[in-house]
């Protein structure tokens, strides 16, 4: 009885520092991976300074007008930071972008939009160009402000404007089943209850990890999605470069 | 000579095996993801690099797949999916798209086999797409697949063919609306409808929240598994080409080189 209890005894002790073992090896991998990823974070930041310096040559001349709209997610607690966004979206209107679409998750930017569209120069909202003078296009940028409620919860919204056309389209029971619902119909719901912007060519994320946080899933099927890193460490040289590799990818979209 | 070549071959293929075991005993002391999606991709540009046939890529790419999928299932990982098809993809040559077809025939036959890779593991395999749009053959080996691993339940395999985001998101809504409807018909025949159907002009406000967003989710194609932890796309495009757009909203998005 006692040879037994003794056997439980060590077995457990080996499983603990067993655990212990395999976590300090864990440890020490993560360290060696955080390294790594340090160097490159180093390297990454001096390439940015040397392009926002002007010395690399390729990334002298950029064609933005490949950059229909661009969208910018934010997390939101960087969001609260609108010296940032105005810094980036002043960057933005220097390079030439046009259209911007602005999102975080909790739609703080969207609380802000009135004191961000005043200080931005040349700053419009969006939606209010189509109303006016199509000249305005050319020398302003148009804002868009959007948050999650914009994603998920809009197209539940547009999910019941479509039920009440399946409804109001008063057939019997039968033709009622041979329904099919297309995708230009669901985008056209979309536009009717206000959450129907156009699907930007670039995605840029000012977060910790490379996530598009719940932008529209509708609007970005083929868009490119880039990492920038924290928003309080935004570079002008990361953001050349971003749109940089963008005017340069090719797209199949499928074929 | 051949003898000592193969045993070499063994010895090495064990010490890697061991290896591979030894990493993932270490990784699994810090948090497994729960969910894995893959985006195959990048087979045709290898094909063209290596100067191989046409399809041959597909082929080198599926072994690739199966190697990985064994990885994911060693370490722990529970649920997998993979973007083997998209509706996209129905535009390219009707040649190119017959073999991809077969491929795909060839490969499925081969899963319900016993000795495969998702009876080893107790695998259940789901196949989520709009699977009218494919050929009857591939159709019916999908479902004889599922059926076939119904009783698998220690982890999950969703393979997405004849899938695209958008048309995934339609579905649902299309499946919630008729689901209503139903419901509303029951209640208007049993007395207890209150006039629900002859939504007219009050129909704006009432009509606001008759489908929820709980209503849509379940009817998604991949409400079969919980929402991906990473999503990783071979061949480096930073794109997500309609796959899982409604489910990634704190997924981990990741495109190696």
């Amino acid at each position: 009885m006692d040879f037994k209890k003794e056997v439980r005894i060590v077995c457990g002790w080996i499983a603990y520092f067993g655990d212990l073992l395999l976590r300090l090896l864990w440890h020490l991998v993560h360290v060696i991976i955080s390294l790594f990823y340090f160097t490159l974070g180093i390297a990454n930041a001096l390439e940015s300074y040397l392009i926002s310096w002007g010395v690399l040559k390729r990334y002298r001349s950029l064609h933005v007008n490949k950059l229909r709209y661009l969208a910018i997610v934010v997390e939101s607690e960087e969001a609260y930071e609108t010296s940032k966004i105005i810094a980036l979206l002043q960057w933005l209107a220097d390079i030439g972008v046009k259209h911007v679409c602005l999102y975080d998750m909790e739609g703080i930017l969207k609380k802000s939009k009135d004191f961000i569209l005043a200080k931005v120069d040349g700053a419009v909202l969006y939606g209010e160009t189509h109303e006016n003078n199509k000249l305005l296009d050319q020398t302003h940028m148009t804002l868009e402000f959007a948050s999650f409620c914009d994603g998920k919860e809009a197209v539940a919204k547009a999910a019941n404007v479509l039920f009440m056309k399946y409804v109001k389209s008063g057939a019997t029971d039968q033709n009622q089943k041979g329904h099919i619902f297309t995708e230009s119909q669901m985008s056209e719901a979309l536009k009717t209850i206000g959450s129907g912007g156009p699907e930007p060519d670039l995605l840029l994320v000012y977060g910790p990890a490379r996530c598009h946080l719940g932008f529209p899933a509708w609007r970005i099927r083929y868009t490119e999605i880039v990492h920038m890193g924290p928003l309080k460490s935004m570079k002008y040289g990361s953001l050349i470069k971003a749109i940089h590799k963008f005017t340069r990818v090719q797209q199949n979209y499928g074929k | 000579m051949e003898k000592i070549s193969g045993r070499v071959i063994q010895i090495y293929g064990n010490l890697v095996s061991f290896l591979r075991k030894c990493i993932f005993c270490v990784l699994s002391a810090g948090s497994v993801p729960n969910h894995i999606a893959f985006i195959m991709d990048g087979n045709r540009r290898f094909a063209k690099r290596l100067n191989l046939m046409d399809g041959a890529g597909h082929k080198v790419g599926y072994s690739a797949l199966m190697s990985m999928l064994r990885y994911c299932y060693e370490f722990g990982v529970r649920y997998v999916t993979i973007y083997a098809f998209s509706i996209d993809n129905f535009k390219r040559s009707p040649e190119e798209v017959q073999s991809l077809m077969d491929l795909m025939l060839e490969k499925i036959e081969g899963l319900i086999k016993e000795e495969s890779i998702v009876n080893h593991y107790g695998v259940r395999v789901y196949f989520s797409g709009n699977l009218k749009l494919l050929s009857e053959p591939v159709r019916l080996a999908a479902e004889r697949a599922m059926l076939a691993t119904a009783k698998n339940s220690k982890a999950v395999l969703s393979i997405c063919v004849a899938y695209t985001s958008t048309n995934e998101i339609v579905h649902a809504v299309q499946e919630s609306c008729e689901e209503k409807w139903d419901e509303i018909t029951v209640l208007n025949s049993s007395g207890a409808g209150y006039g629900l159907i002859s939504l007219g002009g009050n129909g704006q406000d009432e009509g606001d929240h008759l489908i929820k967003l709980t209503d849509i989710e379940k009817h998604m194609y991949m409400a079969v598994a919980p929402d991906p932890d990473i999503i990783i796309r071979t061949s480096g495009e930073t794109r997500l080409s309609n796959f899982l757009l409604w489910q990634s909203a704190h997924c981990y998005l990741y495109s190696p080189q």
